[in-house]
């Protein structure tokens, strides 16, 4: 796991969800933020395409659903690009 | 002095500079954050910091419904955030999915409930025009000509009920054409195409909207063409999560709803300050002279036409032009008086600080001679160095950013949201004249030897009418506007005034003032409503223009002379102080009313009928025109 995209990753879930960067790892899910709910999911998955410049495809969207996961994800998809 | 920040990095000063109580430092950060990186992420950012500042920060609160048919709640953080940069605190209400119609049509639905200031009606053609949309292969002139009644009947039915129910703003999205016509190129053969089909929809959607008041046309169509049909739409997010729009482009909806916004909570520019050199030519005139500066059709000086082009249509729909630069006035005044090329002349503009002076002095004189706050003004300068120091020292200022490339200059003028109007008084096409007669009237004041010697020379003349539908979109728009003399400072909607009017016991009229100058056009307004034996004062203001020429004395003897004549034996009103309305505070006392109650800093005065009439002085002539309210 790349740590410069991790650490994209990671500001970008800390503004969203509104919780500090320290708190969020590669483990975080929505079963560990509380704030993590579908409608939070959907403005993650749109500000994560705005700032890479991306668009998921429905099969990616279901593999995210951790730090790690979405940051594999971004990671191949910037790869491939 | 930072001009070009790290996003990241501004984040952490905003979090120290609210840690350390500095409210005002946080609100340029965060206009600066917002003007770096516009986005879902920095978004969030922006509206739990500003919700945090409330307590200190006096947002403006605005109350905004969105109906719609599609995923919605990705947009409402940008909207938000947007608002925050210009002060406004926007409470947002997201109707239910695909239940449009519905909420406008029931009166007791969710949309009244929330008692929304402005409702924006984001529907698309798929949504109301399935078979417009997507079956125009297998329809025939006839099924086409009875989809497209049967399509506006529903407008008309929305729009009817939704005035009947409500007096805010609506604001309804015009139909997008599909990126590639059901018939390919063959549409365009054909007299009946689903192009025209679809143009024709939002020909009479606007029609039906110009028939009510506060009823506007967001073109979304044009929108989505500006930015560019194939990136906008998301076909993948649509079916997946109802959201057609794709990430980056949530922005652009969100910018373009503000520009409705601003315009409806007043939080715009009355007059748009720009520099010289580089900004209306290219070059600088003191070193390059009349042959030298750039300014023409041809390229590079075509820039800068087009900016003046734009600024002409500013001009046009009633924005005051002026200018603050550091030139030799000669210099510039020939450039702009003699030069082939400009589009702009010196009458254009309504005021001019040309002299080596800072510009946070020029701006401030500005004001001052306008008459106007100098949160009215916006600023416009080629220079990133000047923009930080008017946006440090004058922070009420509202600065235009420039781009590099002046080439996009007039984009950037056309585009900016506070530069926009929903409506257009023929008092705003006159206003740059109203304000060059205000010119020779300071300097005869001069002149003059009393006051009174210099109202008499004026040859003052008002006249007193109740509302009319001619004046009314103007008598609103006093009360949006109108910030210094103001008593209560209510605003109302163009609806509002209306329907007011027509409550038994109220009253809503209006003075117009001439002077051997010029016409100054309707200038003052007061709502008044019977109680009892009082006729209570709701609203009454005056425009910058004509204070301290005893209009206001005018305005309310007539008051005070036709509240007796309907059996009304006093008069009484109530002061609410604001930041800015200190102009008015002794508007009551020095009229001879009494202070009969005080709560907090508000206080309600009170006059008898019956003692010494309230007179008009004898150096304005009134006249009074008949007729109730309609």
């Amino acid at each position: 796991m790349s740590v410069l995209v991790f650490e994209r990753v990671r500001a970008i879930a800390s503004d969203i969800l509104g919780v500090p960067a320290e708190r969020i790892t590669p483990d975080s899910s929505p079963e560990s933020i509380e704030k993590w709910d579908s409608t939070q999911h959907l403005n993650l998955i749109l500000a994560l395409e705005d700032t890479f410049q991306l668009q998921f495809a429905p099969e990616e969207m279901d593999q995210m659903q951790s730090i790690a996961q979405i940051t594999k994800v971004v990671e191949s998809k910037l790869q491939s690009r | 002095m930072m001009l070009a920040n790290d996003p990241s990095q501004l984040r952490t000063e905003i979090d120290a500079r609210v840690a350390a109580g500095e409210t005002e430092k946080v609100l340029l950060s965060i206009q600066e954050l917002w003007r770096v990186e516009r986005g879902p992420a920095s978004a969030a950012f922006v509206v739990s910091r500003c919700e945090g500042l409330r307590a200190q920060a006096r947002f403006l609160v605005f109350r905004i419904a969105i109906l719609r048919a599609m995923t919605i709640e990705p947009i409402v953080p940008l909207l938000r955030a947007a608002a925050f940069t210009y002060g406004i605190d926007l409470q947002v209400h997201v109707g239910d999915f695909n239940a449009y119609a519905p909420e406008i049509l029931d009166q007791q639905s969710s949309l009244y409930r929330f008692h929304p200031d402005v409702v924006i009606l984001a529907v698309r053609t798929p949504d109301v025009a399935p078979d417009l949309w997507q079956e125009y292969g297998e329809m025939t002139p006839e099924t086409v000509e009875d989809a497209l009644q049967r399509v506006c009947a529903s407008f008309q039915q929305w729009i009817a009920a939704f005035r009947r129910h409500s007096s805010a703003a609506l604001v309804i999205h015009s139909m997008e054409r599909p990126s590639l016509p059901n018939f390919g190129v063959l549409d365009g053969q054909r007299s009946t195409s689903q192009v025209a089909a679809i143009a024709q929809l939002n020909a009479e959607i606007g029609r039906l909207a110009r028939e009510q008041m506060g009823v506007f046309i967001l073109d979304y169509e044009g929108l989505v063409a500006r930015q560019g049909r194939d990136r906008w739409n998301d076909p993948r997010k649509w079916l997946i999560a109802r959201m057609p729009i794709a990430a980056d482009q949530l922005i652009h909806l969100a910018e373009e709803w503000m520009r409705f916004v601003l315009p409806l909570t007043g939080r715009t520019a009355k007059v748009l300050v720009v520099d010289l050199d580089n900004t209306l030519w290219g070059g600088v005139i003191g070193e390059d002279g009349m042959a030298g500066i750039k300014l023409g059709s041809d390229y590079p000086g075509a820039a800068y036409q087009s900016l003046q082009r734009a600024l002409l249509d500013l001009y046009r729909k009633g924005i005051l032009l002026a200018v603050c630069s550091k030139n030799n006035p000669e210099d510039a005044m020939e450039a702009m008086g003699q030069h082939p090329e400009m589009v702009l002349r010196p009458e254009h503009f309504a005021c001019l600080r040309i002299n080596w002076n800072d510009k946070e002095q020029g701006l401030r004189e500005i004001a001052s001679e306008l008459n106007l706050g100098i949160d009215s003004l916006a600023f416009l300068d080629d220079n990133p160095f000047e923009r930080e120091r008017v946006r440090s020292s004058v922070p009420e200022v509202m600065v235009i950013d420039l781009p590099e490339d002046p080439m996009l200059y007039a984009a950037a003028v056309r585009n900016h949201p506070a530069l926009e109007r929903l409506t257009l008084s023929s008092e705003d096409e006159q206003r740059t004249a109203l304000y060059q007669k205000q010119r020779q009237r300071v300097a005869a004041e001069q002149s003059f030897q009393s006051k009174e010697d210099f109202y008499r020379f004026l040859q003052q003349r008002a006249e007193i009418a109740p509302l009319a539908a001619a004046s009314l979109g103007r008598i609103a728009q006093l009360t949006q506007k109108t910030s210094q003399f103001n008593m209560t400072t209510h605003r109302y909607s163009d609806q509002e005034i209306a329907d007011l009017a027509v409550q038994p016991g109220w009253r809503v009229v209006s003075i117009r003032m001439r002077d051997r100058f010029g016409d100054h056009g309707l200038v003052g307004v007061a709502i008044t409503h019977d109680q009892g034996n009082t006729c209570e004062i709701e609203s009454f203001l005056l425009s910058c223009r004509v204070i301290g020429r005893q209009v206001e004395t005018a305005l309310l003897s007539h008051l005070a002379r036709s509240a007796a004549q309907r059996g009304m034996d006093s008069l009484s009103g109530w002061y609410l102080p604001t930041r800015k309305n200190a102009p008015a505070g002794d508007f009551y006392p020095r009229h001879g009313f009494q202070r009969e109650e005080q709560v907090g800093e508000n206080s309600r005065w009170r006059s008898p009928l019956g003692g010494a009439p309230l007179t008009c002085p004898d150096w304005i002539e009134l006249t009074v025109a008949n007729g109730e309210n309609k």
